[in-house]
């Protein structure tokens, strides 16, 4: 029987779900660090990577989990790493080098409330701005937010393929009560899952690592294949060797930047609910969205016409689906854990007067009366 | 120096630095061993506490048993944070802002010693501070879920080096990290310490605060929740066991010269005292692998060996001969 896609169902939780995934779409290295609440993530991946010839790595601490996946994604493998917040924060300098050597890798972060040490066993999405702009720099970045355990599984699929196609780190945002939370998981057969393998290089000729144009994402040639590779953090041409000139830094900076913005369409994923009629949407991500969807239902019950959009891609941002939404409805209510984050995206492309928000800190979930209670107030 | 156990004991009662009604585990080594190092102390400590189970535990809002200037800060910077409160101490100090003197004692597990607090200790070692490293080490990452640490065993069970047909357990052996402490120019003393052995432990503390400048102590901290022993109450046995299977020798360095203390100095004289490594392993089901369904010999003689490595060295290093 094939141990790297366990095709079932199964009673189970998020941090799981995340690692079969992960092994599903053909990660074979992880290397991690201890920490609530994404600790069961990794001691799966203990247990499950040597059984499909994988490594898993405890490394000394976060800098060393991201430093050890980038390591590994240049010997040709698919590499992970899970973390929450403060192990996050840690790895901001390594995400950048990723990011500037154009590195396949995908890093977790199950959520939890801080700043610093914070709520260490309960849910918050205090990092989606840190995930967006966290390493120093100019650069844009991939970050899925999963709202189920299923969720975790498909978007850290997802999450691989993209970071082969794109050559970025990519995020996948859970939290803690996706991450913690059981509930039923399908892993599909092997042949219904779709797997994005790293294009390599075909000719040694005049290959170039790099590239600075956002069309043409260069295959990548790895260590120990043949290739002439030269990563560096600094500035560098398509070759990869470091220019300190103005052109070439312009050059390669827009390049980082616009081979994610230019392909928006085809990376964002979201889902629209009961939009089409209703005067109030809601804007939520991640584990909000299970309570806003159970509000917009009932709101119905009683007759508000009240919709859902739910973002299943939280950056690069999905500007248009929200534009289209903004201009169906009235008002729209922004539901997050935080004090404002993914709310300021939502005000910069709907306008400032038309955007209500909620916040939530802590463990507690906007509860669906809640949600209810503060439409009404609104007027709606 | 004289140490009067019932007297020390009694002072500790009576001004309780450390209370108790915290919400460490039963058995656990930590509180013992914070409670014997503040019974060392003359003068109320400032307290660096890096994340781990001693922080978690004993500050659950809105509750706290740490009757002195505690700080917590994030896992892998209690030795800068203390060396930032030692600089600031001394510059008041010298302005004639503050007059008295407190010692500063850092309480870190393993994790935040070995693995990713090394960097931190390593440079405030450096840099000369003065303050007292207390490292309690329970050889994983108990408050996340027993994690495999620098710090554990071979061989040794942990939720990420799992037990199964390709793995038995840790695949290396523990830093010998008192010894790496003991390489810094610059450190005043070291020691490794057992709250199974207290009067030592104290005398150590008393070394580790007059050293006037880096100073660390190695404590041996058993976790009957991560290393899944049998029984509670024999916490401070398998203490006891670690020192007399030579696992844990008891050892201070100071002026360049490396001695051993306590009953490692009475096994180094007369090495029948010296206990096989099985008795310290059996009673914790971390090792059961060794000893179920069969008793792997061949494991255990490997472990054995580790041990013996160590021991010689230290024998070595504190010129006894080799038995």
């Amino acid at each position: 029987m094939r141990r790297d896609v366990l095709t079932g169902e199964y009673f189970t939780e998020g941090d799981i779900a995340c690692a079969e995934g992960a092994i599903a779409a053909g990660c074979r290295f992880f290397a991690g660090y201890p920490i609530t609440p994404s600790s069961e993530l990794a001691e799966h991946m203990a247990a499950r990577l040597p059984e499909v010839d994988g490594v898993f790595i405890q490394m000394e601490d976060e800098l060393g989990s991201m430093a050890a996946i980038i390591g590994a994604s240049w010997t040709g493998v698919k590499a992970m790493t899970a973390t929450s917040g403060p192990g996050f924060s840690l790895m901001q300098e390594n995400i950048g080098l990723a990011v500037m050597t154009e590195t396949p890798c995908v890093i977790v972060n199950i959520m939890r409330g801080g700043p610093s040490t914070g709520q260490p066993t309960k849910s918050g999405q205090q990092d989606v701005m840190q995930t967006r702009w966290g390493s120093h720099g100019d650069y844009e970045i991939i970050a899925l937010c999963p709202s189920s355990v299923q969720e975790m599984f498909d978007l850290t699929i997802e999450a691989f393929n993209l970071s082969e196609t794109y050559r970025v780190p990519v995020v996948v945002l859970g939290d803690e009560i996706i991450g913690h939370l059981t509930e039923k998981l399908v892993i599909p057969n092997p042949e219904e899952i779709q797997v994005v393998e790293r294009r390599k290089p075909l000719e040694r000729g005049n290959y170039s690592p790099f590239s600075f144009n956002p069309e043409d994402v260069p295959p990548m040639a790895c260590f120990g294949e043949g290739f002439r590779v030269y990563a560096t953090g600094l500035t560098h041409d398509e070759r990869g060797k470091p220019n300190m000139s103005p052109e070439t830094q312009t050059k390669l900076v827009k390049y980082l930047c616009d081979k994610i913005r230019e392909n928006t369409d085809k990376i964002v994923k979201y889902k629209e609910f009961m939009v089409d009629d209703a005067d109030l949407a809601i804007v939520t991500y991640g584990s909000p969205v299970r309570t806003a969807l159970s509000a917009v239902k009932k709101g119905r019950k009683e007759g508000l016409k009240i919709g859902l959009l739910k973002l299943s891609v939280l950056w690069p941002f999905p500007e248009k689906a929200v534009k289209r939404v903004s201009d169906m409805v009235d008002e729209i209510l922004v539901l997050e854990m935080n004090y404002g984050q993914i709310l300021r995206e939502v005000e910069r492309i709907a306008g400032l007067g038309r955007v209500r928000f909620f916040p939530k800190f802590g463990e507690d979930l906007h509860k669906p009366s809640e949600i209810l209670k503060f439409i009404s107030r609104c007027g709606k | 120096m004289k140490i009067n156990p019932k007297e020390i004991a009694l002072v500790e009662e009576k001004r309780k630095w450390f209370l108790p009604g915290h919400r460490l585990c039963a058995g656990c080594a930590a509180p013992i061993i914070v409670r014997q190092v503040f019974m060392a102390l003359d003068k109320k400590p400032i307290v660096v506490t890096a994340t781990g189970c001693l922080e978690v535990a004993t500050t659950i809002y809105p509750y706290t048993s740490w009757r002195v200037p505690w700080i917590h800060n994030a896992f892998e910077n209690n030795s800068a944070t203390a060396s930032g409160i030692e600089a600031a101490i001394k510059a008041l100090r010298r302005k004639g802002e503050i007059h008295e003197e407190s010692p500063i004692i850092v309480f870190g597990g393993d994790g935040a010693t070995y693995d990713i607090g090394f960097q931190a200790l390593s440079g405030a070692i450096e840099r000369g501070h003065n303050f007292l490293y207390i490292l309690y080490d329970n050889e994983a990452y108990m408050n996340t879920g027993i994690q495999r640490s620098g710090g554990t065993p071979g061989y040794a069970w942990t939720t990420t080096t799992p037990v199964g047909k390709k793995l038995k357990g840790k695949t290396q052996w523990k830093k010998p990290i008192a010894r790496i402490v003991a390489a810094h120019r610059q450190i005043k003393y070291v020691a490794t310490a057992s709250p199974a052995y207290w009067t030592d432990l104290i005398k150590k503390v008393r070394k580790g605060v007059q050293a006037n400048g880096p100073a660390f102590i190695h404590t041996f901290s058993t976790c009957p929740r991560g290393w899944r022993t049998a029984e509670t109450k024999i916490s401070i046995k398998i203490a006891r066991l670690a020192v007399q299977t030579c696992y844990f020798p008891l050892w201070e360095y100071e002026n360049g010269q490396y001695r051993l203390t306590s009953s490692s100095e009475a096994i180094a004289k007369v090495s029948k005292r010296k206990i096989p490594i099985e008795e310290f392993l059996k009673p914790q089901a971390r090792f059961r692998h060794l000893f179920h369904p069969e008793k792997d010999q061949k494991i255990i003689k490997c472990i054995q060996n580790e041990v013996d490595k160590e021991w010689s060295i230290l024998l070595k290093l504190t010129g006894h001969q080799l038995l």
